[in-house]
């Protein structure tokens, strides 16, 4: 009864969905204000509706309903309770309705914070959302159903991916989502504006927070994703250019830019159509991630079920909306003319800068994704595109970007000084080469120059990130003054900063430092790795709630005293049948220590006997997801800046001028 | 049929690390390259994993063939031409320099040129307003040149 | 004009997407096609003596590697039965990885389509020809050239569709 429930929900919201595209598009075309006040409505009542279904997917996987047939496959008896939850999101269907959910909730939103916008403006946006609401619903109803049957019913579930059993999985996924279709709420913007022919800093004032509100999403959803990846997966890396990553990083970047170009038509009206452009490429860019990840166009590690049905689906819709948008865009940008002058050297010019190298990252990560595909369609052969190409070609796109970083907060607007900017720039310059020369000397004891180039942005953009506010607190007499005295969008954007600094010494330290080991232990012998000593005190049965495992333990010592006592796991899920190393990590904010447990290696597979054992040390491992984390901290401050609550008089003032025009 | 051998195919590769990877009689330039070079092959029954990564026997066998070869004395180059003559490019994950990856290693740069062109082009653009009038005098005073 | 570059763009992408859709991103080309079969000198299942490359020549033939451990071995196995039966095409099995007393019970079990087995026991014929995942199938023509080469569980259409017109052709 409640899947059917849910099923039935969805069907009424398809059918809620297309009245918020309809009735508001006839009001915009007639300029009637009843029809465009049915926008507000109709979004409330699909997100309700939406959310409806997801509580009854829930509920089927929190009772074990196995006659659905997608708690069947992705739920098991044994399942602890947390993983029934998030078993939700744990494969194609659900993800999908967590997908639609999500959108609802932003859908919510802005229906009810930007009740005080123009009436035309709310309403085209909302008609937007409810297009791609419409888009996912059908997609859901006609090829993924996740409310479907299954008869016989079986006495137990498949279970959940083991791979996805992880707390990492428990908030990736939602936090990613929120990411990506929180992109929506620009581009619904985006085409207000086109469709509206009005855009102004009022309309970059209003669409900044929520841009940076899904920014900070998803730099948290890719941030958790990496985490999860460097503890589940096993292979000691964070990051692996796989599909389904570039998939998320190709709209952070755009979104990345965007954020930086709304600055810019925020303050200085300019870039206006290029800020449009951005808006649509940031949630194009997240269709295309869908249609990448759900179609089995392309191999990744976390590929879903595919079927060529459901790609063609996604395909066909991706092509609709963007396409549409597209060209409403070469219809209406020509006449979004910017006023005003920009010179190359001056906050806008080199905010525009950072633009092209955003942008051309994400151009080149598409292209490296889709190489392979291009090289397969024009029957050349097959060829793989891997991480060697990607660090070749993003390193030198990002340089450049961390350089600017550094000197940007300190150019004006307008127009700049080179000797002043000089000036200011001249003791972090000092400091941070200093730093990056000194800093791993001190601790490695050497220092190769790729760890001194990377070693330098990352101090840079610190350091520089640092004196911005410092710069802001001067001028106050008390330090508590000062701290409230700087505006929080400053806060956001420095600490933003200063987490790219982090997280690229993180990446330097990581990439130059890692030592990696495979040895083979017996119970009670030793190994030395960097300094640290790994006793590997053997291995026993242990079981789990869903799984029998292989549970090692490893001692660690440092200078004679013991510095951690890990366990390292081989797990094999019972009813799945798969195996999963679980590495332990013992980590400190300096260093982490990573242990992954191999084979047994005796003829009998005792758990006496040898053992292989994969041994890491990863010098300031914790600052790549550290730098995520203030990238995260940043953006929640400049979503929440004071100037973006718009004032009544404020409003009243623009819905004049907007009725006016 | 198809999705059902691949499944099976794929199974193995799922689980975690292989760690039997064997480093025995390898001195240590050897060893790094070795670690390298596992690390840019690609396992061509995983789903887009490299050999070191994977512990599906195949990954198992490329890594033993790679460690055999540079026991031999090859060169990095050798054992990837052995490797490519027998399972094509697709097991590089360096795609090599040549004819069809042309445009995929230079695209970025092609790309960046172009776009920092661009952005030159419209900051030279938005001071347009005078530069036109710049113009048009001229051309009035061509005008007017003519007309005496 | 450059407000169209978008555009442009997307209906570029979509007709490559269109296309990938239709391409199964998994499937490696051999690139071992149109050159001779690679060497090798294998002992025999179940008989004495070896068989080397040199003996694949002078007539077409599928070279099929296969396992008892394979199950997409099984799902092939009637296809590769009935060919061997109906079209009287010599097969070659390669039993790649494989116990010889595991293969020898498994095609007892089976049937066996085959004219002779070899025993790749460590796998090194798999590596030389570039077998990524049994079954794998191998069409040679009278010269010992490998023409065509099927990944996955040979199908009747494959045969219908590709490999039967070569086999004819290569025949000649």
């Amino acid at each position: 009864m409640i899947p059917e429930l849910g099923h039935f929900a969805l069907v009424l919201a398809l059918g809620v969905a297309l009245i918020q595209v309809f009735v508001p598009a006839y009001g915009v075309w007639k300029r009637d204000p009843r029809a465009l006040a049915v926008a507000t409505s109709a979004a409330q009542t699909q997100a309700l509706l939406v959310f409806f279904a997801f509580g009854c997917l829930t509920w089927s996987f929190v009772y074990s309903d196995f006659s659905v047939a997608y708690v069947a496959a992705n739920s098991n008896l044994e399942l602890p309770m947390v993983y029934r939850v998030t078993a939700v999101w744990g494969a194609h269907e659900g993800s999908l309705l967590l997908w639609v959910a999500i959108l609802g909730g932003w859908t919510l939103a802005v229906s009810i914070f930007n009740r005080r916008l123009p009436a035309d403006i709310t309403a085209t946006a909302l008609a937007v959302l409810g297009t791609v609401s419409v888009g996912f619903l059908l997609f859901m109803l006609l090829t993924s159903n996740p409310f479907d049957r299954l008869f016989p019913v079986p006495l137990d579930g498949k279970d959940l991916n083991p791979l996805l059993q992880d707390p990492g999985m428990v908030i990736h996924p939602p936090m990613l989502y929120m990411g990506y279709v929180g992109f929506s709420v620009a581009f619904a913007f985006a085409i207000a504006a086109l469709v509206s022919g009005r855009l102004d800093s009022a309309w970059a004032r209003w669409t900044r927070p929520w841009t940076t509100t899904a920014w900070l999403f998803m730099t948290l959803g890719i941030t958790l994703g990496s985490w999860w990846a460097y503890h589940v997966l096993g292979w000691g890396g964070w990051w692996f250019w796989d599909p389904v990553e570039n998939a998320s990083f190709m709209p952070w970047l755009v979104g990345t830019a965007l954020i930086h170009s709304l600055a810019v038509t925020e303050k200085r009206g300019l870039l206006k159509s290029w800020t449009v452009l951005l808006a649509i490429l940031a949630f194009g860019l997240s269709l295309l991630g869908t249609f990448l990840v759900r179609s089995g166009v392309i191999v990744s590690v976390h590929a879903f079920a595919s079927d060529p049905a459901r790609g063609v689906f996604i395909l066909g819709f991706l092509t609709i909306i963007l396409g549409a948008s597209f060209l409403l865009y070469a219809w209406r940008a020509p006449k979004l003319a910017s006023e005003g002058e920009m010179t190359l050297f001056s906050r806008e010019g080199l905010l525009l800068i950072n633009n092209v190298f955003l942008v051309v990252a994400s151009a080149s990560v598409l292209l490296g994704t889709l190489y392979p595909l291009l090289v397969d369609a024009l029957a050349l052969g097959k060829i793989s595109v891997g991480p060697p190409y990607f660090n070749a070609v993003f390193l030198p796109l990002f340089a450049p970007l961390v350089l600017m970083v550094g000197v940007a907060a300190t150019v004006p607007w307008k127009r700049a000084k080179l000797s002043e900017i000089v000036r200011h720039l001249r003791m972090p310059l000092i400091i941070a080469i200093a730093a990056a020369i000194v800093v791993p000397l001190y601790i490695h004891g050497h220092a190769p120059v790729a760890v001194i180039a990377g070693g330098f942005l990352g101090f840079w953009a610190i350091v520089t990130a640092a004196q911005e506010i410092w710069r802001r607190m001067r001028a106050k007499t008390t330090l508590s003054a000062g701290l409230l005295g700087v505006p929080r969008g400053v806060w956001g954007m420095s600490l933003a900063h200063f987490g790219l600094g982090v997280w690229a010494l993180g990446v330097t330290f990581v990439s130059s430092y890692s030592v990696e080991k495979d040895v083979r232990l017996s119970p009670g012998q030793s190994i030395d790795l960097s300094g640290y000593e790994f006793r590997f005190d053997g291995v026993e049965p242990h079981v789990g709630p869903n799984y029998d495992s292989d549970y090692g333990t490893v001692t660690i010592e440092h200078h004679g005293e013991v510095v951690a006592t890990v366990h390292p796991e081989k797990r094999l899920y019972r009813a799945t049948q798969q195996m999963m190393t679980e590495a332990a990590v013992d980590h400190t904010p300096l260093r982490d220590i990573y242990v992954a447990l191999g084979e047994p290696l005796s003829e009998d597979a005792s758990h006496t006997g040898d053992w292989a054992l994969r041994l890491y040390y990863k010098p300031m491992m914790r600052l790549v997801w550290l730098g995520g984390a203030f990238m995260v901290l940043g953006g929640l401050l400049a979503a929440t800046d004071r100037r973006y609550r718009l004032t009544r008089a404020a409003e009243a003032n623009f819905a004049k001028n907007s009725a006016v025009v | 049929m198809r999705t059902l051998f691949l499944l099976l195919a794929l199974l193995p590769s799922i689980a975690g690390a292989t760690m039997a990877a064997d480093v025995a009689g390898m001195d240590t330039s050897q060893e790094a390259r070795y670690r390298t070079l596992i690390h840019e092959l690609r396992c061509l029954v995983c789903q887009n994993q490299n050999i070191a990564d994977s512990d599906a026997p195949l990954a198992n066998d490329l890594r033993h063939q790679v460690r055999r070869q540079i026991l031999a004395g090859e060169s990095n180059q050798e054992i990837m031409d052995y490797l490519t003559q027998r399972y094509g490019d697709f097991v590089l994950y360096n795609p090599p320099f040549k004819m069809i990856t042309l445009l995929l290693w230079l695209g970025p740069a092609v790309l960046v040129l172009l776009a920092l062109v661009m952005a030159y082009l419209f900051t030279r653009r938005t001071r347009k307003p005078s530069t036109a009038t710049a113009l048009d005098e001229e051309k009035l005073r061509k005008l007017l040149d003519e007309n005496k | 004009m450059r407000y169209l570059i978008p555009v442009l763009i997307l209906a570029g992408l979509v007709v490559l997407f269109a296309a990938g859709l239709k391409n199964d991103p998994r499937e490696v080309p051999s690139p071992l096609i149109g050159k001779p079969a690679p060497a090798f000198n294998l002992k025999l299942l179940g008989e004495e003596g070896s068989y080397s490359n040199a003996d694949l020549k002078g007539r077409p033939v599928l070279v099929n590697f296969f396992a008892s451990w394979c199950e997409g071995c099984q799902v092939e196995h009637p296809v590769l039965l009935k060919l061997a039966k109906e079209s009287n095409v010599e097969i070659i099995g390669m039993d790649y990885k494989d116990e010889p007393a595991d293969a020898t019970q498994w095609l007892a079990r089976h049937g066996s389509p085959y004219r002779k087995v070899i025993l790749d026991h460590e796998g090194t014929a798999g590596l030389d020809w570039g077998v990524y995942g049994v079954p794998e199938t191998f069409v040679l023509n009278a010269e010992g050239v490998i023409v065509y080469k099927q990944i996955g569980p040979m199908t009747e259409a494959a045969w219908r569709e590709k490999i039967a017109p070569l086999m004819a052709g290569a025949a000649k």
